[in-house]
């Protein structure tokens, strides 16, 4: 269907400097996430890709085609937006029609790709009410349809997702990853959430104050982190930071360890500390401790433990699975 | 116990409700008493008004003559209606290029952005009639002088400031994405402002009608000044006619007072339903 080339794209606003130089490929057919720390430049991306901000530098392809300077209903875009966006006047169908109606396109055809969305999405009961009467899901599937309904080259989605409740966030997740599947289309997608980043993603984009930090699947994000950064960011509960000196080691800066790669063990003790707080998941147990120096440290054990709030613990790393970090926190291999 | 404490907020909230309503009712008394008076005293001989001008008409006292000499008075129509084409005209001119202006300095950046929109809103703090002498003098030299034009412009201009001001802080409201959804499905920014935001934005777009249609209906200066002339004279200015140096005629300023307002009334009446959710808008989610 399309892909996406991204070429030295920049944007100031006024003297703040917010994109600073985007390469990007993203190859058709592939779902692309976009996750990084807020206010790192992720919505202006893709609003850029949109055509709804102009880039102060740079050029754009969508299919092979320059993009750069044409309005965003010509790009062959659709986008789907955090707050939904409903025309509020206006029944489900005619949201979903609006924009081929716009573009003249015939009637049966008009009909057809409603009903094919309506029905993927199961909205074909609600295609005559108005956004008001629908919950926040129904409502996001809607945009989700107006979205499909095009035909675009190219779907974009900023934060689909988080302003639905738990529950339904993991159902609609699906539903997309599904629609991805089925559609087999060029997907750019933004998000602050890691499970979502992890599970969806053919590839995941890691942004940092309007740079890409690394671009890669999501293990190869996990197991070869290229700095500091994106080793801290991929990964839930966050990876440890451990100065160098407190383990004795010489050839680096920090000492990165997940908080799944951390034993414990008095026999073989790298460092001990305090427990100072337990959080008990069911399936697995999150254990922070004070350690003086190397400071708080987070295990986790997988099933359940019992362990008491004060009591000491020795903990032993995993030397396999440690990374290191240089002065400049990038990996050295 | 637990009960006990509940009684006690209920009947405070009691108690505020009715301290509340008993505010406002004796507000709207004290406002709307002195249309009543206008409005019986209109139905009353002369003698009647100045005998015992608040008690209500009674067959001895029931007259029409006022309304009589009114519409006798074959002109009153033509005030009337020239009243009614310049409030009607200004309204829209002013709710038309007020909304079209805040929609521009809300929604695109460009330079000087800021500084126009402190120049509409100094319109606010700086009566127009400090003004008024020139306006006449641009008005004789446009040979506007004793046309409806004439009022028409500087009601518009007396308007917009507020207009701008109120409408960009409501339009400023209005979610960024809708319109961007809006340019995605190919709609032009005249259909985004006209078919997105307007409908968004008719609580404010009430609220201006009312704040602006009433001080133009009541005006009585610029009529004066600018179109004093019997075609064009508008009600307020007609009904000065029956107050003469030495004798007025209290029947006809009454009746005609109360035929004035009328109109306001049901142009009030319009835009209401949608003033209260335009006052309530921010109090209450
Ligand atoms: N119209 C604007 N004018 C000036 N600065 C802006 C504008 N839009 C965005 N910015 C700035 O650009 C930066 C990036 O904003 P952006 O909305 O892209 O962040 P984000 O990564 O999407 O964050 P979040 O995850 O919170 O949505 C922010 O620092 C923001 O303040
Ligand atoms: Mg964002």
């Amino acid at each position: 269907m399309g892909s996406l080339s991204l070429k030295n794209i920049r944007k100031s606003f006024g003297n703040v400097e917010v994109i600073k130089g985007i390469d990007l490929d993203v190859k058709d057919g592939e779902l692309v996430i976009f996750v990084g720390p807020s206010g790192c430049g992720k919505s202006t991306l893709l609003r850029i890709i949109a055509g709804l901000e102009t880039e102060s530098t740079g050029s754009i392809e969508i299919d092979g085609d320059p993009v750069n300077g044409q309005s965003p209903s010509m790009r062959g875009i659709s986008m789907v937006f955090q707050t939904y966006a409903l025309y509020p006047h206006l029944t489900v169908k005619d949201n979903m029609s609006l924009g081929l109606k716009q573009a003249k396109r015939p009637k049966e055809l008009i009909e057809k790709r409603v009903g094919f969305a309506s029905s993927m999405l199961s909205l074909d009961d609600y295609l005559d009410r108005r956004p008001a009467e629908l919950s926040g899901g129904q409502r996001q599937r809607v945009a989700i349809g107006r979205a499909i309904v095009r035909q675009p080259k190219l779907f974009l989605f900023d934060e689909p997702l988080s302003n639905l409740d738990a529950a339904l966030r993991v159902n609609t997740r699906l539903e997309i990853a599904s629609l991805h599947r089925q559609l087999s289309a060029t997907m750019v997608y933004v998000t602050h959430d890691q499970t979502e980043a992890m599970t969806l993603a053919d590839r995941i984009v890691v942004l940092n104050n309007g740079v890409i930090e690394q671009v890669g699947t999501p293990m190869e994000l996990y197991n070869e982190p290229k700095n500091k950064f994106v080793a801290g960011f991929i990964g839930s509960p966050q990876m440890n930071f451990i100065p160098a000196s407190c383990l004795k080691i010489d050839d680096a800066e920090t000492i990165g360890i997940r908080p799944e790669n951390i034993l414990i063990d008095g026999a073989k003790a790298d460092l001990t500390g305090k427990v100072s707080h337990i959080e008990k998941l069911g399936s697995d147990t999150n254990i922070y401790a004070d350690c003086a120096d190397a400071g708080l440290i987070c295990i986790r054990l997988f099933g359940q433990h019992d362990t008491e709030v004060g009591s000491d613990i020795s903990l032993h790393f995993d030397r396999d699975k440690m990374f290191k970090f240089d002065k400049n926190s990038d990996t050295i291999n | 116990m637990s009960v006990d404490i509940q009684r006690t907020a209920r009947s405070q909230v009691t108690f505020r409700a009715i301290a509340a309503h008993a505010i406002l009712i004796t507000y709207t008394l004290i406002a709307l008493f002195p249309v009543f008076v206008i409005v019986i005293n209109s139905f009353k001989s002369r003698n009647a008004i100045f005998r015992e001008p608040l008690s209500l008409p009674n067959a001895e006292s029931f007259s029409l003559k006022g309304y009589e000499t009114v519409l006798k008075q074959g002109d009153f129509v033509l005030y009337f209606q020239n009243s009614l084409i310049v409030t009607v005209a200004s309204l829209t001119m002013v709710l038309l290029f007020g909304a079209m202006a805040a929609f521009a300095l809300s929604e695109y950046r460009f330079r000087g952005n800021l500084l126009t929109g402190l120049y509409l809103a100094i319109g606010i703090m700086i009566p127009i009639r400090l003004g008024t002498v020139a306006i006449l003098e641009m008005m004789v030299a446009s040979g506007l002088v004793n046309t409806l034009t004439a009022l028409i412009l500087v009601y518009t201009a007396q308007g917009l400031p507020l207009a701008v001001f109120i409408l960009s802080e409501f339009m400023q409201g209005i979610s960024d994405d809708l319109k961007n959804a809006g340019r995605i499905d190919g709609l032009t920014e005249y259909t985004i402002f006209g078919v997105l935001v307007l409908p968004l934005i008719r609580p404010a777009l009430a609220t201006v009608a009312v704040f602006t249609m009433i001080p133009i209906w009541n005006d009585l200066w610029f009529p004066l000044i600018l179109a004093p002339a019997e075609e064009t004279k508008t009600i307020t200015l007609g009904a000065q006619v029956f107050i003469g140096q030495f004798v007025t005629d209290w029947n006809a300023v009454l009746a005609s007072l109360s035929l004035a307002i009328i109109p306001v009334l049901v142009l009030y009446l319009i835009f209401s339903r949608q003033l209260i959710k335009g006052i309530t808008a921010g109090a209450v989610k």
